[in-house]
């Protein structure tokens, strides 16, 4: 295999990303320490998630800089997951709303 | 980061090349290709036991157990919600940080300090598994917490804990293992002249156990 594949950054790049995650996850537990609620606390847990994982395999796992091939192989198919996600929300909704209508007696 | 600028080596223009041509499409070790392509299952393994946790805790009609409570830890009488996570937390993401270290080391020519770091990253990864052996413990026999009920609310909240977070632990302690072994084989030059792909391979596995950790966390712990 040919030596094209390699990258190399400065060790400082990890160093940075690592104190990103760092604060990040600072944030998130912030998020259950001072007791946020509601959408604000669903919102903020979401984009500090997401965050954290896009540093991990864009940067750490060097995805950003893998080929485009590599990176649509990777990271379409787990959109399928969103369906997943959306037809068990539907269902496990409509289970809750059963079991509150027929347990309830 | 591409080198070569002349072929199209960014873009649309790239994977219509890659796929196209007379050629193998993904250009790069074959056990790297195949590393990806079981994190990729894994991702989807994972994914199904989060979204069944989603649905187990939608479905129930009792209260879902407080987990800020449930997982506090009493400090010298203070009570510290999630300490014990977050903790667990920064040592994996130390662990990760470690682990891209080795990987740098590692295509530097630098073999036995990429195995040095290695090493510490399976020792953080250990001292990860051995707090949720002490976690699980806590909440086995102090909290009474089973995979059919608990004192604090639904029943398949124990059922849900205990799958997620054992098969991610189990992930980790499949991963200290890994580890060790190919930071033995490195510090010993087995791969000396083979090139050192290897590293990073083993480096994306950990990685992804520190990402999926990062889900878990939100979605189980903070959530």
């Amino acid at each position: 295999m040919s030596d094209s594949s390699v990258q190399q950054h400065p060790i400082s790049v990890y160093l940075k990303i690592w104190l990103l995650l760092f604060v990040l996850s600072t944030f998130s537990y912030m998020v259950d320490f001072y007791q946020v609620q509601g959408y604000l606390r669903w919102s903020l847990i979401i984009i500090f998630m997401f965050l954290k994982a896009g540093l991990i395999i864009g940067i750490f796992m060097h995805l950003a800089w893998e080929r485009l091939a590599l990176i649509y192989t990777i990271l379409l198919p787990p959109l399928a997951i969103l369906l997943l996600i959306v037809a068990m929300a539907s269902e496990a909704d409509y289970i809750n709303f059963g079991r509150l209508l027929f347990f309830a007696q | 980061m591409d080198k070569s600028a002349d072929e199209s080596s960014a873009g649309i223009s790239s994977l219509v090349d890659d796929w196209s041509s007379d050629k193998q499409t993904f250009d790069m070790p074959w056990g790297k290709l195949m590393m990806w392509i079981f994190l990729l299952s894994d991702t989807f393994i994972f994914s199904v036991f989060l979204t069944a946790y989603m649905s187990v805790r939608m479905t129930t009609t009792a209260d879902w157990p407080p987990t800020s409570e449930v997982f506090a830890l009493v400090i010298a009488g203070q009570h510290v919600p999630l300490l014990l996570i977050a903790i667990m937390t920064f040592i994996l993401i130390t662990s990760s940080g470690t682990m891209a270290m080795a990987v740098n080391f590692a295509y530097q020519g630098k073999p036995q300090r990429a195995a040095q770091l290695m090493l510490l990253t399976a020792l953080l990864g250990a001292s990860f598994v051995g707090m949720q052996a002490f976690e699980w413990n806590k909440l086995i026999f102090d909290e009474g917490i089973r995979p059919w009920g608990n004192p604090y609310g639904a029943e398949q909240f124990g059922a849900s804990f205990f799958l997620i977070t054992g098969f991610h632990g189990m992930h980790v302690s499949v991963g200290v293992i890994y580890l060790a072994i190919i930071a033995n084989r490195l510090r010993k030059g087995f791969y000396t002249g083979k090139g050192y792909h290897i590293v990073e391979i083993t480096g994306l596995y950990w990685h992804f156990v520190d990402l999926v950790w990062v889900f878990i966390f939100a979605f189980f712990y903070l959530w």
